[in-house]
Order: structure tokens, then sequence, then C-alpha cells
């Protein structure tokens, strides 16, 4: 009796495995996805081929002024000369340690919240990036305390004002933005109606109009000799502007909490200001990280309006100096890096509260 | 027996600790704070007003302007109002946002759906755009725009020729100008009775469908009829439009149409901005449709297109029209950062140059706020009520 | 919710609270704050522009030093606030600053109704008009059609649709929020001229990518008294920007400068004593030191040499006196005098 033996399976076609088959699947499944990807590929290659070849093969990063440029590539020595003005603006030279300081500060309670420590040193460290960064970097920037000479606020520019902006601007829009959120879910009518008009004005009216008003006209509805630092105008308009939105955005999130969670609280015999604090603001919280990190992301875009109020942020000290004969013809090369910023802050944020959601993420609601 | 002869009636709570009595106190409180800010606030600005000498009130919306706006929708020439140059303003804003609107919307739902495409280049280039252009503020993208198209553009002397009627340069897009002349009316009654056919064909088609189950095609029908009625109209009236082709003279083309390049670039960096976001709710709401929805319909035998069509997007749209409302909002506040490279929208001409000859900031920045805040209301209105007839029904 | 009303209400008392105090002269302001409050023109070569270090340099940032001269003894205490054309006035006017120093025209209407006083004229200015040389025109009158770049909210905007019309021709005004932003649309070719003052134009010119390519055509179609601008309603504060300048000017007339201003103190001519406060009591009657010049010409210097540092011709922007020269050199510059 033969025996049979089954030969050995024989491997599938080189179209149904590795590369070949992950380009069939994904690039060339249908006539018409092959065509697209020729199309999309024939594209990029032309784009980018040259953008890459200018702004890094050609590009001339280091020199000592104009002349060091390659008139086929880009002229980032033009950002290497002017960065101390693009990262502090009009701040003096001989007191750009102090700025240096906060942004170390700055890092050190950032950065870890990145990396795999203890969950109580990343909570001690937010902890004082709220709280003692803050105050620690008015002491050091503005001066004044300590037998530190006092710098101006029309001195501070740059990237380092557009972090100023930013930073306390959401330090304090996030808790006006839950009071009135909380405001306008209350169950008083008046305190309803109140918050109700005050978040649906911001939100209907242009950020550059508020700019206006609060860096030329605020005087005219105050009274006599009342001034605030211009600044601080700038940033109080930022703050309220951007508060209306973060408002809206945590009501999704308390509305989003059922019914029995707050009854349940009331159950408990808890106050008002308990309930909200222990049972509802953090789950309601949580639900709407996305959108707050999505105000927050708008919020630090905003900061560049104040150029057209007259601050040097990074974008309006980066414009001021591309009208400076001495350089011809950096704009392309200014607006990227300005562009290239705030990209990695802002994406940055929107990878951080990605990671946020899922280490929040209890498996509660659906 | 023991038992306690008063009744289990709570106490009365003391006044201060009584819930009702402390909102009505709260609430009290409250409108005197708001009140007392809101007088205070006025008194002071009327009282700085007045001893600084400033005119006040809106006689200034009669006077004249006597200063030249490159762009308007509306007829308008130096001697006309203040007033004038409002309306002018408004209109361009108008036209900027609602262009901005439809254009990031098309695109939007474009890169939304391609961010879901079976093509992995597709999808990942769909995504790069998003991640690139989401990420960058809006007026760096408006200045980069507007510089680029504006260098890359030849001046009007060696503009671009489109077939002697359409030129395209540094001083924008050059159309031809349509010029009616009597008898075209016939041609607008001829579009107007296209579209009422199309409505009543639509809505007879839908209850025909309802009933009988067999379809009419609506679309194909339309598309014929409203180029062909205003055409047949044309034709009968032998040609009552004649055409305003622009031509080169002395330093920029005469005649047409004029697309300034500070709307294209205004234009540009709105929908490319306002879409990177409106595409990322457009795949949000996609993906929320579950997939038995789409095996259902796959089931019943529908061809992927319907699928697409009649299932998934009319779920998808009650998950994306809310902030869908919010991105047309900001597109439409957005618009007055065309300050920043001169389009003549209403914060440029009428809070910048009209302010400034006037000085009368109070007035004028009240009115400006209260356009935006009028826009804002009406887009939310009628978003609304579309959000309302998307809706999920509940029976 | 109740500590917000807390502190909302705490808040308002405070502001109506202040609102009681007595409304304060800018002059006594100026001395509290210790420093002057000065509006500028957000960055235009010879009249106001910060070098790379935030310090300002310019002749409408030296009118500003000059009254931080005589009001506080200190030229250098003054913040700069740079605006645009469209904010200015609000500016002056809410009185979010002191003294608006920025190219800006004295007409009847901003006197009148703005609520503005003018205190005199630091530059006697025309409108102009600035070509691309390869456009080959060299009249403003061959300019029908042709689309001028200029700056929102200036009397500029207004001579030029009046100039237009005037001679019955067409133009597109491109209209920019700053100055810098105008000049950068006529380099980009946005547009065939560009139109503002001539001492500006030369200014801007300075910043074009080649400036040679372009030219300043000889018709000067209106007329652009700029000077300085304060609130109306404090006369004294009025009268102290006024009399600096008036000062500065008397002072070139009678040969005072930064160099000799110490000498001249014991000069016997009574004109330059009354100047320098070495006699009769000027200062005290503005409300100021009676040697408030002194301060003002060794620090600032007069008119003559505010002029040549910052705007004449040996500085980039390279522009003759011309009418600014003194009414004793055929200009028209003629400040009331000293007595």
């Amino acid at each position: 009796m033969a025996t049979h033996q089954a030969s050995p399976d024989l491997p599938p076609p080189p179209t149904q495995r590795g590369l070949l088959r992950w380009l069939r699947e994904n690039l060339f499944s249908t006539w018409y996805n092959s065509l697209l990807t020729v199309a999309i590929g024939y594209w990029l290659i032309t784009t980018f081929v040259p953008l890459i070849n200018w702004a890094f093969i050609q590009a001339v990063f280091t020199g000592s002024g104009a002349d060091a440029c390659n008139p086929d590539g880009a002229c980032w020595v033009f950002v290497e000369q002017r960065l101390g003005f693009f990262i502090y603006g009009f701040y003096p030279a001989e007191m750009r340690w102090r700025p240096n300081v906060v942004f170390a500060l700055f890092a050190l309670s950032v950065v870890p919240q990145f990396l795999p420590l203890p969950a109580q040193v990343r909570k001690w460290l937010a902890i004082f990036g709220i709280t003692g960064l803050p105050v620690a970097a008015y002491v050091l920037i503005s001066g004044g305390y300590f037998g530190l000479e006092s710098v101006p606020t029309s001195r501070w520019g740059g990237l380092m004002l557009t972090l100023i902006l930013a930073y306390v601007g959401i330090l304090a829009a996030l808790p006006i933005g839950i009071l009135l959120a909380l405001g306008r879910r209350s169950e008083m009518p008046v305190i309803r109606g109140i918050c109700v008009v005050f978040i649906e004005f911001w939100r209907a009216v242009p950020l550059i109009t508020i700019l206006f008003m609060a860096s030329v006209m605020l005087p005219l509805f105050l009274p006599d000799g009342v001034t605030f630092d211009k600044l601080l105008r700038a940033l109080v308009g930022i703050t309220l502007f951007q508060s209306a939105y973060m408002a809206e955005v945590v009501r999704g999130g308390l509305q989003a909490i059922p019914r029995g969670q707050y009854e349940a609280a009331e159950a408990l015999g808890l106050g008002y200001w308990r309930r909200m604090r222990l049972i509802i603001l953090p789950q309601a919280l949580k639900i709407v990280i996305p959108g707050i990190a999505n105000t927050v992301i708008s919020l630090f875009k905003d900061t560049t309006l104040v150029l057209i109020i007259g601050l040097f942020d990074l974008l309006g000290a980066v414009k001021s100096t591309l009208s400076d004969p001495a350089w011809n013809n950096v704009m392309a090369e200014g607006y990227l890096f300005v562009a290239f910023c705030f990209w990695v802050f802002c994406f940055g944020m929107s990878r951080y509260s990605h990671r946020l959601e899922k280490q929040l993420e209890t498996g509660h609601g659906n | 027996m023991t038992t306690d002869p008063r009744p289990l009636r709570p106490g009365r709570p003391k006044p201060w600790n009584d819930p009702r009595v402390r909102s009505v106190v709260f609430q009290i409180l409250a409108i005197a704070g708001v009140a007392w800010i809101g007088y205070s606030l006025f008194q002071n600005t009327v009282n700085n007003m007045e001893s600084r000498g400033i005119t006040t009130g809106f006689g200034f919306l009669n006077e004249t302007a006597g200063f030249g706006i490159i762009m308007s929708l509306i007829p308008y020439d130096e001697t006309m109002s203040y007033g004038r140059t409002f309306l002018v303003g408004l209109a361009n804003t108008l036209l900027v946002s609602g262009l901005g609107i439809l254009l990031a919307t098309i695109v939007g739902f474009i890169v939304g759906i391609a961010r879901l495409s079976s093509n992995w280049l597709v999808a990942k280039v769909a995504l790069g755009y998003i991640e690139i252009f989401r990420n960058i503020p809006l007026l760096l993208q408006i200045f980069f725009w507007y510089f680029a198209v504006l260098g890359a553009l030849p001046g009007p002397r060696q503009a671009v020729n489109v077939g002697d009627i359409a030129f395209m340069s540094n001083r924008g897009i050059v159309l031809p100008k349509p010029i009616f002349e009597p008898g075209a009316w016939v041609m607008g009654a001829g579009l107007l009775v296209a579209l009422a056919i199309t409505v009543v064909l639509a809505v007879w088609a839908r209850r025909r469908q309802a009933a009988t189950g067999r379809i009419f095609p609506v679309l194909p029908i339309s598309l014929v009829l409203i180029p062909g009625l205003p055409l047949l109209g044309y034709l009968l009236m032998g040609g009552p439009v004649s055409w305003d082709i622009p031509a080169l003279g002395g330093f920029n083309f005469r005649g047409g149409i004029t697309a300034i390049p500070e709307l294209g670039a205004l234009l540009l960096a709105l929908t490319l901005y306002t879409a990177s976001f409106i595409a990322e709710i457009v795949r949000s709401g996609i993906v929320s449709v579950s997939s038995g929805q789409t095996e259902a319909a796959l089931a019943l035998g529908l061809p992927a297109r319907r699928v697409l069509r009649l299932v998934v997007i009319p779920q998808a749209l009650r998950v994306i029209i809310p902030p869908l409302t919010s991105q047309y909002l900001n597109l439409t506040k957005n618009s007055s950062l065309a300050v920043a490279i001169g389009y003549p929208d209403l914060v440029n001409v009428f809070m910048g140059t009209t302010l400034n000859q006037t000085g009368q900031a109070v007035e004028i920045v009240a009115i400006t706020m209260a356009v935006y805040l009028t826009i804002s209301l009406a887009i939310s209105l009628l978003m609304n009520l579309y959000n309302r007839a998307v809706a999920l029904k509940e029976r | 919710m109740k500590k917000t009303i807390i502190t909302m209400g705490l808040a308002a008392t405070g502001l109506l609270a202040l609102g009681g105090q007595a409304q304060a002269s800018t002059l006594e302001d100026v001395r509290d704050a210790g420093q002057l409050r000065c509006g500028v023109s957000n960055g235009l070569p010879g009249f106001s522009q910060p070098d790379s270090d935030g310090n300002w340099a310019g002749l409408d940032v030296d009118t500003c030093r000059a009254v931080a001269a005589a009001v506080l003894g200190d030229a250098d205490a003054v913040e700069f606030i740079p605006l645009t054309a469209a904010e200015r006035f609000t500016a002056l006017q809410s009185g979010e600053i002191d003294v608006l120093s920025r190219n800006t025209t004295w007409t009847t209407t901003r006197d009148a109704s703005l609520g503005l006083n003018f205190t005199g004229t630091n530059y006697y200015d025309g409108q102009g008009f600035l070509v691309k040389e390869a456009l080959g025109v060299d009249s403003a009158y061959d300019l029908d059609g042709a689309a001028v770049c200029t700056q929102a909210g200036t009397t500029t905007e207004l001579n030029l649709a009046d100039f237009f019309r005037a001679n019955d021709m067409d133009y597109e005004a491109v209209v920019f929020d700053t100055s810098e932003g105008s000049a950068q649309g006529f380099d980009n070719n946005r547009c065939d001229i560009l139109t503002s003052d001539t001492s500006q134009l030369a200014a801007l010119r300075t910043q074009l990518s080649d400036p040679d390519s372009a030219v300043i055509l000889p018709e000067v179609i209106s007329k652009e008294p700029l000077g300085p601008v304060v609130r109306q309603g404090d006369d004294e504060w009025f009268n102290v920007v006024k009399w600096v300048l008036f000062g500065q000017i008397n002072a070139e007339e009678y040969g005072v400068d930064s160099s000799n201003v110490e000498e001249m103190t014991d000069s016997n001519n009574p004109n330059v004593q009354r100047i320098l406060g070495a006699d009769g009591n000027m200062g005290e009657i503005l409300g100021l030191d009676d040697d408030f010049m002194v301060e003002v010409i060794s620090e600032v210097g007069n008119y003559g040499e505010m002029f040549n540092r910052n705007v004449g011709p040996d500085t980039p922007v390279g522009l003759s006196r011309g009418v600014n020269a003194l009414w004793t050199d055929g200009g028209i510059l003629y400040a009331p005098p000293f007595r």
C-alpha cells in the first residue's frame, strides 16, 4: 500500500504576502485606488523634494550675516542671528538668565509628565506648575523684588511673551469656564441668565475687537486715573474670550453625567459645592478632556492676535524684523520658523491630551 | 403609653439655612451687582467722553465718508456716507464668510472621508494635512498665503491669460462681466421656473417612493432643467446679454469683474484652516455610526455609494452638526483677521478707517460687535433648525 | 457662586471708590507715575522705530523724550506705546497715552470733534507718490487706473480720493493697517504706487528690497502739518507740550544746542536767558522748573539737532530741511517768543 504523504504547503503567491501584499491591499486595491496612489505620489515627490532641497540641503544654517546665504536655499542664518529677539523680545540681554530660569522651571514641571515617573512625583511637579511656577515666573521676569531690577512689560516679547500669555490665559480660563458652566446649569434663573448672556456674548464677538477695546478703549469705561498694564488687559481679554468656550465644553461634560449621580450626591447630604467638587466635576472634566485640550490649543494660537494691538509676541517679533533692510527676502524662513514653533507646542499638547484621556479611562460609561 | 405628642415635623430652618431664601438673596445680589457694574461703566464712559469733548451720537453715519474702498458688492464711491461704508464692509464680511463656509465644508468633508480611505497613502496625506494646518495659527497662515500668492503671481502686463477673456495677475483674477439688457428678465424667469419645477418634482418623487418604492431620477432632470430653461430664454429673446471683457489698459485691467488677491488669500487661509477641523469632525461622525448599520445596509443589497448616502451620512450628521456649527461661527469671526492684509471687511473698513476718521470709537465698536452677535445668532438659529430636521426622531 | 459674587462685588466697589477721586491733571499724573506714556508709530524709520534692543529712536520719539525731559528731568522716562493709525485717537481719547506723537496731521475735524488738541507742528509735510521706476511714470497726473497702497485711518486715504476724483481718474486703494504693511504690499507689486506723506515715503523707501528701484514723484498733493497731540480739556498739559516744542525751535534760532547749553546759561542775550530759565519765570508759569529747557536741550537737543539726527541728510532717510528750516533761513518754522 503506497503511503500518501502530503507535500508541504506551497508558500502563498508573492502578491499575497509581505510587502507586496501590503502594497496591493493598501495602495493598489482597485483601479481607481492605483490611480489615486500614483497621482498623489507624483504630487508628493514633485512638491517635497524641492522643498527639502531648499530647506535643508541647499540651506545655510550658520553664518554672520545675509552674505553667508545661498540664493537657492533657505537662509536660516537669519533665524540664528535674531534668535535672541525672537525668544525674548526687547528683554535686556544681560538679564535674560531670568526668563531662562523660568523656562527651566517650566520644563521641569512639564517634561516629567511625559516620562514614566512615579505618579506622586508627577502630581507634585504638576501642582508646582500651576501654583509656584506662575509666582516664580512673575517675580523673576518682572523683577522689582529681592533686588532684581524691574523690567517693564513693554520690553517683554517673543516666544517668552507668547508662552506667558498662553500659560496664564489657560490657568485663568479653566476655573472661570467651570464657574460659568456651573452657573449656566444653575437652578437660579437670574444666575443662569447672566451666565448665558455672558457666554454667548464672548463667543459671538471676534477676538480682535475685544483686544482693540482692551488695549485702547478700556480707560474710557473706567474712572479717571484707573489704568492697568497693557499686557494685563490683553491677558484679561484673551482669558474671558476663551473662558466662554471653556464653559461650553465643561457644560457638555456636566450634561453627560447621569441624573442619578446628582441625586445620589444630594442623597448623601453633601452641600452644592462639595457635590460638584467631589462627585460631578471629576467625572465631567474627565469626559471633556479632548474639548479642553482643543480650547487650550486654540487659546495658544490666538495669542498671535496681540500683534494687531502692538505687542511683540513670537509672530510679531519675527514679522517686525522681516522688513529689516539688512536681510533680503527672508519672509518664508521667518514665517516657517514661527509655524514650526507653534506646531511643536500645539501638536505636543494634542498628543498629551490623548495620553491623558487614555490614562484616565476607567471603563465607566460607554 | 409614652408617645411623644408632638408630630414629627421638621423644624423650620433658620432663614440663612433655607435654600430657597438663600437662592432668592443670591439672585437679588447678583442682579444688583450686575446693574451696579453696568451703571457705573456707563456713567464713567459718559463722564469721560463729556470731559474730553468727544462727539457722541450716530449722526456721523450720514456724513460724507470721502475715502475709497477697493472692493464693494454694492454701489459705492467717495461721496457716499459713513453709513454706506458700514454696509460695504458688512457685505464684504458676509461674502468672505459665506464663501469660506461653503468651501471649508466641501474640503472638510472630502478630507474627512479621505482620512478613512482604504488607500493608505490617501489616508496619511489627509492626516498630514489635518495635523499641519490645525496646529498653526490662522493669522500666520493668512500672512503666508497673502505674500506667497502675491509673490507667485505675475504683474498685470504678464498676466496669465485664459482665452483672452479671463486673466490672473497679482492684481487679482479678472473675469468677463455679464451686462443684462432689456429682455434678460426672461432668463431670470426661466431659472425661477426651473427651480420651482425641481422642488415640486423632488417632493412628488419622495412621496411616490414612500408609497410605491419606485425611484424617480430627479437629479438628472433638474441638471438639465436648471441651465436649460435660462438658455432657452436667452435664445428666445435673441441673446439679451453682452459681456464686458476685461482688457489691459494703463496700469491694470479695465472692465470685467475683479476678485482681489486679498479675498483669495483670506479665503484660502480660512478654508484650509477651518477644513482641517471640519475633517476631524466628519471623521469622528462617520466612525460613530456603528458598523452594524453598514453591514445591515449591504445585506439589504444597497450599493456601496447608496449605503454612504442613505445610511451612514444621515446618522453621522447628527453627531457632526453641533460641532460644525461652532466651526462656522469661528470662521465668521476669524474673517475679521482680514484687517491684517487689507481685505475691506467690516472690521477693516468700519472699525478701521471710519472709526479713525470720525473718532467715535464707542458707537462704532458697539455697532460692530452687535453685527457679529447678530450674524452668530443667525448662524446658530439656522443650524439648530437644520439639526432639528436631521435629529433622531424617537418614535 | 457665593464667592464669585462677593469677589465681583468687592471689585466693583473698588472701581467705584476709585471713581470718587478728583480728576487729576495729566501733568500730575505723569509726575506721579514718574513716566510719560507716549503713543508712537509702530515702526517708521526716522520717526519712530525700535532698534533690536527695543530702544526707540526717531523725530517723533525725540519729541516725546523732550517732554519727558522737561517734566521729569529725564528724557528716558518714557514708555513708548506703538499704535496703528486706526488706534491712535482712541488711545489718546481714552487716556491710554498722555501724548500722541505719531506723524499726525492737524485737521479741523480732528481738532474740533475728536476731543483732541494739536500742540504745534514738528514736521511740515505733504502727501506724495512713490512709484517703481520701471513703470516709466513721471507725473502724478499719469496715474489713471493705478492700484495704490496706503495706510488705514489716515488723511492720506482722504486726500488720495480727493486727488483722483478732482482729476477725473480711477484708482484702486489697497489699504493696510500699518505703514510697514503698505510698504510690503508695494514691494510685492500688489500696487503700482505707494502714497503717504513724502517724509514717510523717503523713510519707507529705505525698507524696500531695492530702494533704488523706486522714485518719488514731484507732485505734492496736500498740506500735512504733523505734530504732537494731547487731549482736550487739560490746558495746563496742552501748554507744557506746546512750549517744549516751541522752546526747541527758539533754541535753534538763538544758537543754543546740546554742546553749548551750559555756557549759554551765562549768555547776555535776554532771549536766551528767558529760554534757559536764567531770567524770568517761564517754567514756573507753565508748571515746570524754570530751567526745564536746559534739561531738554542737554538731553535731546534743539529742533535742528533732533531733525538732523533722525531724518537729516546724513541719515538713511536723507531729508533736507526744506520748508522745515527756520523762518530766518527761508523756511516756515516760526515759534512764538519766550516772554
